[in-house]
C-alpha cells in the first residue's frame, strides 16, 4: 500500500526543525534547511504555534502537474508527484500552481523542490506531529 | 567552518561602521564557541577601561558542530561584565547558533559605539548598521515585532535585542534572544546599551553540501536515538526543569525570602506540575533540539477597569521560579509569571533581578532603606508592587533603584546589609543553596554560575558523606575543564550526559575534526587557562571575594557551611589554577 505525508499533530510542534534538518540531509545531502521539502511556520512570531507547509498528496487533479508545461511532474501512487529532473526547465510554473504553497524552489540547482512522501521526517519528529498514513494505491 | 581549516569571524565597528571578514587558522587550536570567544575577547578587550567604555568588544561565537546534531544548539557570548568588572560569559539558546551557521559565521565581534540608536542585520549577503532612533526606548517584545516586520527572513532568522534595562545600562540588564531565550546573566544588555546598539538580526541559508552523508547521518541518527531515549530528557520535556521546585524545597535548598530559609512553605503552589495545571500552554524548543524543555505559561491580567483584560504568556523555567517565586515569597503560579512578565519587557537578568528585590524587602523591613526611597511599600509576596519595582530598577527612578541596578552587592555596600545580599564575587547568587559544591562552585567558577561546574549535583549526590575537601576540588576543577569543551561545541547542558567524550570525537569528526582524546583535553585546559588568564588582567583573585554570611546561616541540603571551610576548599582551588596557569603548552603548536 502506498503512503502519504500527513500534518495532523502539529499541535504539539515545539519547532525544533529537526524534519527540516533531516529532509535536506537525506534527500539533498545538504546541512540547509532551504532545501527541505517541508517548511515549519510560526505565524508572526515564536508566541502564536507553528504550522507546517508540505505537499498535501493531491490524489485527483494535481495542480502542480497540470501547470507544468513539459510533462516534469508525474503522479506518485498514493497521491503527490513526483520529479523527473531531466526534462524541468526550472519555469516555476508549478511554483505558482500549488495553492497551499508546498512547492518550493531550489535556485542554486534551478530545480522544484516537492515532498515526495518519503516518510525519513516523520521517523525524526520527537512528537509525532508528522506522520505516514498509508492510502489506496490509487493513481 | 565545518570542513575547513578555518575560523570566519566577522569584526563590526561601530563607531567607524566598517566591516572586515577574517579567516583564523590560528582560532582552530580553540575548537570553537568559548574557546573562541575568550580567545577573541582577550584580543579585543582593553583591562583598563571601564566595562561599559566604547572600545570594550562584545564576542558571540558558535561552536564547531553547531546545529547540525541534536541538542547542539547554544550561542556564547562574552564581553567584559558591567556587573562584576570581570569575565563575563553568557549562553542562549533560540535560533541563533541555527543563523549564524547559515550565514557563513562562527564568531561575531562587534567594537566601537554608534553615533545614534542602531540595529544591526547580518545575513550571507552582507552586513548592515540601521537607524533604531524610533525603537530607543521600547520593550524587547515591541521591538522585536517591529524588526520582524521590517526585515526578511521569516523562518529562517534570529532576532536579538535588549529592553529599557540594558538602555540604561544597568549592570544585570539582559538580551532576549528569539522571544524566550536569553543572554541573561552578567549583563551583556548593558554593554549593548552603550554601544547604543538595539538589536541584532541574523539571516541564513547558505546551502552547505554534506559531503560525507552516510557517516553523518549514521551519526545524527544515533544521538537522536540516545537524546530522545534517555530519562532525563523526558523530564526536561514534561514538566520542565520546574520539576525541581519541591524535591530541592522538601531537601532544604531551595532559596526562599532571600535566603532566610532553604524551605518553601507554599513550594507545592509553584511547583512544575502546579504551572502545568495552573499556566500551561506550549512547549517548545532551540532549534535542533528534539526536547524542548521551553514551557510557556499563560496568565491573564486586568489592565482596565470594565472587565478590560489581557492573555500574556511568558517562559518559565526552575530559575525563574526560584529567583522570582521561593526567593520572594510569591507562592502562586500568576504571581510568578506576573513579575517575570515584568522583568521580560524591561530585559533584565531575572537571578540578579531577584535577588537584588529580596535584599531591598529586607531592607525596608529593617529600616536600612526607607518607603520614601522604595516608592512602594514592598513586602515579600506582594508580586504587584514586586513587578512595579522592576520597572522603577530598569528606568532608574531615583538613587535608590539606579544604586539597585547596579548589583546587590553594589547597594548592600552603599546602603547596608552586606550580609544579606545574596551574591558572589559580585554576581547574584543561583537557585541551589546545597552545600559547598554549590557555594564554593559558584565562587570559583570562571563566571561565578551554577553551571561553571554544577557543584550543586556534586552536593546532593554526596549528601550522606562527610566532606571530602580533596575530592571536591577535584571535582569542581575537571567538570569546570570538561565544560570547557561542551561550551566549544556548544552543546545544551541538558544534554551533558549524552554527549560523552566518544560521542563528542564522532560528532567532531564528522565536520572534519578528527582529535584524540587528549588533544581534546588539552584544548579543554587551553580554553580554561585562556579564561583565568583574562580574570586575572582584570584584577579578579579568588582570595579577595567576602562571601555575605548569611550564606553561612542559613543550613543547606547537607548542614550549616562553615565560613573557614569555605575559604579553605577555594583557596585550594586556587591553587590548582595557578598551576593550570603555569603548564607549559606544548600542544598549541599543532595548530600553527
Ligand atoms: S505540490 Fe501542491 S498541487 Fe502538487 S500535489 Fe502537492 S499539494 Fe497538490
Ligand atoms: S516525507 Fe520525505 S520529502 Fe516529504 S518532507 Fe518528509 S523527508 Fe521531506
Ligand atoms: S520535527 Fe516535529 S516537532 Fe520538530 S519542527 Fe518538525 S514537526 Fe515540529
Ligand atoms: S533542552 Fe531546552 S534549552 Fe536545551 S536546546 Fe533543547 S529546548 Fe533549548
Amino acid at each position: 500500500m502506498a503512503r502519504a505525508l500527513r500534518t495532523d499533530g502539529m499541535r504539539k510542534c515545539i519547532g525544533c526543525f529537526s524534519c527540516m534538518t533531516v529532509c535536506a540531509a537525506v534527500n539533498k545531502h545538504n546541512f540547509s534547511i532551504s532545501k527541505s521539502a517541508i517548511k515549519i511556520k510560526t505565524n508572526g512570531g515564536l508566541k502564536h504555534g507553528f504550522y507546517a507547509t508540505v505537499c498535501h498528496a493531491c490524489k485527483d487533479d494535481r495542480a502542480c502537474l497540470e501547470a507544468c508545461p513539459t510533462g516534469a511532474l508525474v503522479e506518485r501512487k498514493g497521491g503527490g508527484v513526483l520529479l523527473n529532473k531531466d526534462m524541468c526547465t526550472g519555469c516555476k510554473k508549478c511554483v505558482d500552481a500549488c495553492i497551499v504553497g508546498a512547492v518550493f524552489f531550489d535556485e542554486e540547482e534551478n530545480l522544484p523542490i516537492i515532498c515526495k512522501h518519503c516518510g525519513s521526517c516523520t521517523r525524526f519528529c520527537p512528537h509525532q506531529c508528522l506522520t505516514m498514513e498509508e492510502v489506496d494505491d490509487v493513481l | 567552518m565545518f570542513y575547513k581549516d578555518y575560523i570566519r569571524v566577522l569584526n563590526i565597528n561601530l563607531s567607524t561602521g566598517r566591516i572586515r571578514v577574517d579567516k583564523r587558522k590560528d582560532l582552530r587550536a580553540y575548537l570553537g564557541g568559548v574557546g573562541v570567544a575568550s580567545k577573541l575577547l582577550q584580543e579585543n578587550m582593553n583591562p583598563d577601561l571601564p566595562p561599559l567604555h566604547e572600545d570594550q568588544p562584545i564576542i558571540f561565537a558558535i561552536g564547531a558542530a553547531s546545529s547540525v546534531f541534536p541538542v547542539i544548539t547554544k550561542t556564547v557570548a562574552m564581553f567584559v561584565s558591567p556587573l562584576t568588572g570581570e569575565l563575563g560569559e553568557s549562553y542562549a539558546g533560540g535560533r541563533l547558533a541555527f543563523t549564524m551557521l547559515h550565514a557563513g559565521y562562527d564568531a561575531i565581534v562587534i567594537t566601537g559605539k554608534s553615533q545614534k540608536p542602531c540595529y544591526v542585520t547580518v545575513t550571507q549577503t552582507g552586513v548592515e548598521i540601521k537607524d533604531a532612533r524610533a525603537f530607543w526606548g521600547m520593550d524587547s517584545d515591541k521591538v522585536g515585532s517591529y524588526i520582524r516586520n521590517r526585515e526578511h527572513g521569516s523562518g529562517k532568522r534570529s532576532i536579538i535585542r535588549i529592553g529599557p534595562a540594558g538602555e540604561n545600562l544597568c549592570s544585570y540588564a539582559s538580551v532576549c534572544v528569539d522571544t524566550y531565550r536569553h543572554f541573561g546573566r552578567l549583563g551583556l544588555g548593558a554593554v549593548f546599551g552603550s554601544k547604543l546598539m538595539k538589536a541584532m538580526q541574523v539571516t541564513g541559508d547558505l546551502p552547505m553540501p554534506i559531503p560525507n552523508f552516510k557517516d553523518y547521518f549514521k551519526t545524527y541518527s544515533k544521538l537522536y536515538k540516545q537524546v530522545t531515549e534517555t530519562e532525563v530528557m523526558a523530564k526536561y520535556h514534561d514538566a520542565g526543569t520546574p520539576i525541581n521546585v519541591e524535591p530541592l524545597s522538601a531537601m532544604g535548598g531551595l532559596p526562599t525570602r532571600n535566603l532566610t530559609s532553604g524551605t518553601f512553605e507554599h513550594a507545592e503552589n509553584i511547583s512544575g506540575e502546579a504551572f502545568a495545571k495552573n499556566n500551561l500552554i506550549r512547549k517548545m524548543a532551540c532549534t535542533g533540539c528534539p526536547v524542548g524543555c521551553i514551557h510557556i505559561g499563560q496568565f491573564r491580567r486586568e489592565f482596565d477597569h470594565g472587565y478590560e483584560y489581557e492573555a500574556i504568556s511568558v517562559g518559565y523555567d526552575y530559575e525563574l521560579i526560584y529567583a522570582l517565586g521561593s526567593f520572594l515569597g510569591v507562592d502562586n503560579t500568576d504571581g510568578v509569571l506576573y513579575v517575570i512578565d515584568a522583568v521580560e519587557r524591561n530585559g533584565l537578568d531575572a537571578m540578579s533581578c531577584g535577588v537584588v528585590l529580596g535584599w531591598a524587602c529586607e531592607a525596608l523591613e529593617r529600616g536600612i532603606i526607607t518607603e520614601e526611597q522604595t516608592i512602594l511599600p514592598l513586602k515579600m509576596g506582594d508580586y504587584v508592587n514586586l513587578a512595579k519595582a522592576v520597572d522603577y530598577i530598569a528606568q532608574g527612578v531615583n538613587q535608590l533603584y539606579t544604586d539597585m541596578g547596579k548589583g546587590v552587592k553594589h547597594v548592600a555596600k552603599k546602603y547596608g546589609g552586606y550580609d544579606f545580599g545574596m551574591q558572589i564575587a559580585g554576581n547574584e547568587m543561583p537557585g541551589y543553596h546545597t552545600g559547598y559544591g554549590s557555594l564554593v562552585g559558584a565562587l570559583v567558577g570562571a563566571r561565578h554560575s551554577h553551571l561553571c561546574n554544577a557543584g550543586y549535583s556534586y552536593d546532593q549526590s554526596n549528601r550522606d558523606k562527610e566532606l571530602d575537601k580533596e575530592k571536591l576540588v577535584d571535582y569542581l576543577i575537571s567538570e569546570e575543564i570538561e565544560r570547557c569543551l561542551l561550551n566549544s561545541l556548544i552543546i545544551c547542558l541538558f544534554a551533558r550526559k549524552v554527549y560523552s567524550r566518544e560521542n563528542i570525537r564522532m560528532v567532531l569528526k564528522c565536520v572534519g575534526l578528527d582529535y584524540t582524546d587528549e588533544t581534546l583535553t588539552d584544548i579543554a585546559k587551553r580554553i580554561l587557562r585562556t579564561k583565568l588568564e583574562i580574570k586575572k588582567s582584570l584584577g579578579f583573585a579568588i582570595q579577595d571575594v567576602k562571601l555575605p554570611k548569611r550564606f553561612f546561616e542559613t543550613p543547606t541540603t547537607t548542614g550549616k557551611l562553615d565560613q573557614y571551610m569555605a575559604n579553605e576548599i577555594a583557596e585550594e582551588y586556587a591553587r590548582r589554577c595557578e598551576e593550570i596557569l603555569a603548564e607549559e603548552d606544548e600542544s598549541i603548536k599543532e595548530f600553527v
